[in-house]
């Protein structure tokens, strides 16, 4: 039998077939917590197409429509939509493009997956914060 | 035997096309944002004279259709995919993936008679 080397660091908790109990326990690793947050902004992305559409016609149909829209966007509530919405897409676009390389097989292996998964987030977040500051009048 | 009796119906290679088009989906969805990134960048006026110039030709009408048939397909192929993966009971799984591709073609004819409307 192979003699362990001392000080070996304690093997991770293995899970098979977790429950939703697990959840709390279960460290999900970072290229897990993007991909889940891809379905998640896909899917608050897709139940928010109506309320996209109904902004595209205001947009369109009229300068008093327009008008409307703008004033619309000046609230507190839309504000917050427009931003989980703009966080969706920015999300959701920063990890499309890191599943499209990883298709490619670049980056495919452990430590480099591990890094461009945060590197989503540090593009993502940041370009998030930028538009929240834009869409609440900070800047711009 | 005819040939659509032969189908794989599991295996490797079930799902190909769909893993595919929501690739190619993708990539036309991020050509169309940076169209029209673009073309506010070229139009200049930030108003409704200038965003509606945009979208009053003709082919940039079929292009934004497009992107929104694409937006479509996407969504379909991940909403799908969420279906299939987390909902067990057959009958509330065909009821939702029916539901949806209803709601998606609603919304495609909705974004054309928007398109259209101008």
């Amino acid at each position: 039998m192979t003699q362990l080397p001392p000080n070996r660091p304690q093997p991770r908790r293995q899970f098979r077939n977790i429950g939703i109990a697990d959840l709390i326990n279960y460290r999900l690793p970072v290229p897990g917590v993007i991909s889940i947050l891809h379905r998640i902004s896909g899917l608050l992305m897709f139940l928010l197409l109506p309320f996209l559409l109904w902004l595209f016609d205001l947009s369109l149909s009229s300068d008093r429509s327009f008008d409307r829209l703008v004033a619309f966007c000046d609230g507190t509530f839309a504000r917050l939509v427009l931003l989980g919405l703009g966080w969706g897409l920015l999300h959701h676009l920063c990890a499309g493009l890191r599943f499209l390389l990883l298709d490619l097989h670049i980056g495919a292996d452990k430590p480099l997956a591990r890094r461009s998964s945060w590197i989503v987030f540090v593009v993502s977040l940041p370009l998030t914060a930028v538009f929240g500051l834009f869409l609440f009048g900070v800047i711009g | 035997m005819s040939g659509s009796l032969r189908r794989t119906p599991v295996g490797a290679h079930y799902g190909l096309r769909e893993w595919l088009a929501q690739r190619v989906t993708a990539l036309v969805l991020l050509a169309f944002l940076l169209f029209v990134a673009g073309a506010l960048i070229v139009e200049g006026r930030h108003d409704y004279q200038g965003w509606a110039a945009i979208f009053a030709p003709q082919p940039v009408k079929l292009i934004t259709l497009l992107a929104f048939a694409a937006l479509c397909y996407h969504a379909w192929i991940g909403v799908r995919d969420i279906w299939m993966d987390y909902v067990h009971h057959t009958g509330l799984r065909l009821a939702l993936l029916t539901l949806t591709i209803l709601w998606l073609l609603y919304c495609l004819a909705w974004a054309g008679q928007i398109l259209w409307s101008v």
